[in-house]
């Protein structure tokens, strides 16, 4: 894929058309820039796209303020659920707080550390390997890596929680300890495929001066390549970061009790808890929800552009 | 060393061996650690998987070889025909609304203006939220009495509360659209890139041509981003038959069974009924329907592309 189509925020075409002047070719698309041909001059068009904006801002953003809300109003219930919080409290968090939530943030931030940690280091010698050597089974090591990203955590689940009891050799018990999570997370194909395409970029001239002057093969990966690579690594954090968060079967069979739950499997316990009200259960909500928004504030263009990237890769 | 003289050209092709074969070392050490942890974690569950849907799978007491028992259960069972059909419904459903919507979404937020990207960031929050917290969130917004977020919606457009999730014939609905809410801004990215790849001079021309807008859609902006389409749809139909967590936060496969969907039933079937041997049938078949369309999807886009 051309380099435009996986940056979908720069979505006009950086040729100038003739008709246009040299002052507005900057600032204001043209006609021709979208596939409707939105424009930004007043008018009923203009109007109508600042409605639909509305709309898909009300379906899409909007239900977030109302966990917001509800989490800070007490006595919040699925029946006065609004927009804006009434009868403001910082009451919920204290019984969230009292109901472990915290210990269960702390599980689900040393996983995704740990997990993240792990899977970069793995997936970024790995796709090393595969860039920058070739070797006999080269093909059969990356289909390999093409199939993890096939073989769902779902449709493994039933195994893998057999495996985890009892680690095939070296018959560990992974279960109820935080490996149980991290461990499985490791070898994650996309990030593997992303890094190996993105190194297979990097000049050979390179690598080849480096080579003459006596670097060997792991500084040659941590003070050439890696430096290099910075743009797919964050893409691969990113991601990668999400995707840990959103794991909700594998922390489930990997527990062996309840407080060893991370905090998005943590929020069926704390709902199931006669004794809280809908107002704990959206406080831990926000709670599970803070980490992955800021990751994705600030880095939001990468993992945009990772999507698009991976998905014209595919 | 040995003992017998070497002439150089013998000791060369020696030392060539030994430097060829620690080189052929590297890449392996460098790849032990992503095979290593890929074939405890995924290939062997998935080996033992396979393995153990051929058992009566007792503990303490031995495994018993029932051959294919466990797939003619599981695929007989009403429950899991159920299932199937919901799966199908839910993962049809959702896949296509999720693009419908991705598309709308995309030619809406097409653009770069400032604000445009600031609705983008916003609209796109459902995608990075944990599904988990999804779940929380739609079931107290499809809280049945009136004045539950949407049924309060619904109730200004002289609609009684709508018993969303606890009415059989509604729930699998009230799931889909939840799903389509999870996707539709995750495709909206995927196809955004395939508009950004569009020849800007094709709308110049069909402009002068003097097509109509549908035309231009039809003919002009659909063919270019085909490609973007056929990644959306391999990617939405996978997710739709492996889907878990969705259902198994909103609704739990409630009420009476109406949303349970082919994993939550192996998942009850494995982990609450502790039936491993059905409950791995039931994982090797869908595993082996995912393999399937994955193989048939990519097929039909290679010879897409192609052509």
């Amino acid at each position: 894929m051309s380099a435009p189509a996986i940056d979908p925020v720069r979505t006009t075409s950086p040729k100038p058309t003739a008709r246009r002047s040299g002052k507005d070719r900057r600032t204001t698309p043209a006609r021709f820039d979208t596939a409707l041909g939105w424009n930004d001059k007043p008018g009923a068009a203009w109007t109508l796209r600042i409605l639909l904006c509305a709309i898909a801002l009300g379906i899409f953003a909007a239900p977030f303020l109302a966990i917001l809300s509800g989490a800070f109003t007490r006595n919040a219930s699925g029946s006065s659920l609004s927009f804006l919080p009434h009868d403001s409290t910082l009451l919920n968090f204290t019984v969230a707080g009292e109901r472990g939530i915290w210990d269960y943030f702390s599980n689900s931030l040393v996983i995704a550390g740990g997990g993240l940690l792990l899977q970069l280091a793995v997936c970024t010698l790995a796709a090393y390997a595969l860039a920058r050597h070739r070797f006999r089974g080269q093909a059969l090591v990356l289909t390999l890596f093409m199939l993890t990203m096939m073989l769902p955590e779902e449709v493994i689940a039933i195994p893998l929680s057999l495996v985890l009891g009892d680690v095939p050799v070296v018959h560990l018990d992974l279960k109820g300890t935080v490996w149980g999570v991290i461990l499985p997370l490791g070898a994650w194909g996309f990030s593997v495929m992303m890094l190996t395409e993105f190194m297979k970029d990097i000049p050979d001239e390179i690598e080849e001066a480096a080579r003459l002057d006596g670097v060997g093969e792991l500084r040659m990966l941590w003070q050439i390549v890696l430096p290099l690579c910075k743009p797919a690594l964050g893409v691969a954090g990113v991601l990668g970061f999400i995707m840990i968060w959103d794991q909700y079967l594998l922390p489930l069979i990997a527990a062996k009790d309840p407080t060893d739950y991370t905090v998005t499997v943590a929020l069926s316990v704390l709902r199931t808890d006669p004794e809280v009200g809908s107002g704990v259960v959206l406080a831990g909500a926000v709670i599970a929800l803070v980490p992955s928004l800021i990751v994705y504030l600030l880095l939001q263009r990468s993992l945009v552009t990772g999507i698009a990237a991976g998905a014209t890769k595919g | 060393m040995t003992a017998t003289v070497t002439t150089p050209a013998a000791r060369g092709a020696f030392k060539a061996r030994k430097v060829f074969n620690k080189k052929a070392l590297v890449p392996w050490l460098f790849l032990a650690p992503g095979l290593l942890l890929a074939l405890v974690f995924k290939f062997w569950p998935m080996a033992k998987g396979v393995w153990l849907s051929f058992f009566d799978v007792r503990p303490f007491l031995g495994d018993r070889w029932t051959g294919l028992d466990n797939y003619t259960r599981v695929l007989t069972d009403h429950r899991f025909q159920d299932a199937i059909g919901h799966t199908l419904v839910l993962g049809i459903g959702q896949s296509l609304g999720a693009i419908f919507l991705g598309f709308v979404l995309a030619l809406l937020l097409e653009g770069q203006a400032r604000s445009l990207k600031i609705v983008r960031t916003a609209v796109f929050l459902p995608a990075v939220t944990a599904t988990a917290v999804v779940g929380e969130l739609w079931r107290l917004m499809y809280y049945p009495t009136s004045d539950g977020l949407i049924n309060s919606g619904l109730n200004f457009f002289g609609i009684g509360p709508v018993q969303f999730l606890d009415n059989p014939d509604l729930a699998l609905w009230s799931t889909m659209a939840m799903g389509i809410w999870i996707w539709a801004p995750y495709n909206m990215v995927i196809i955004m890139a395939g508009l950004a790849g569009v020849d800007r001079s094709l709308y110049e021309a069909a402009a002068m041509d003097g097509v109509s807008l549908w035309q231009r859609l039809r003919y002009v902006t659909l063919p270019a981003i085909r490609p973007a389409l056929g990644i959306v749809l391999t990617l939405a139909a996978i997710r739709g038959l492996r889907v878990f967590t969705e259902v198994y936060v909103l609704t739990g496969g409630g009420p009476a069974g109406s949303t349970e969907v082919w994993m939550t039933r192996a998942y009850t079937l494995g982990f609450t009924r502790n039936d491993i041997g059905g409950a791995s049938a039931a994982s090797v078949v869908l595993l082996c329907v995912t393999l399937l369309l994955t193989v048939t999807v990519n097929y039909f886009r290679k010879r897409g592309d192609v052509r």
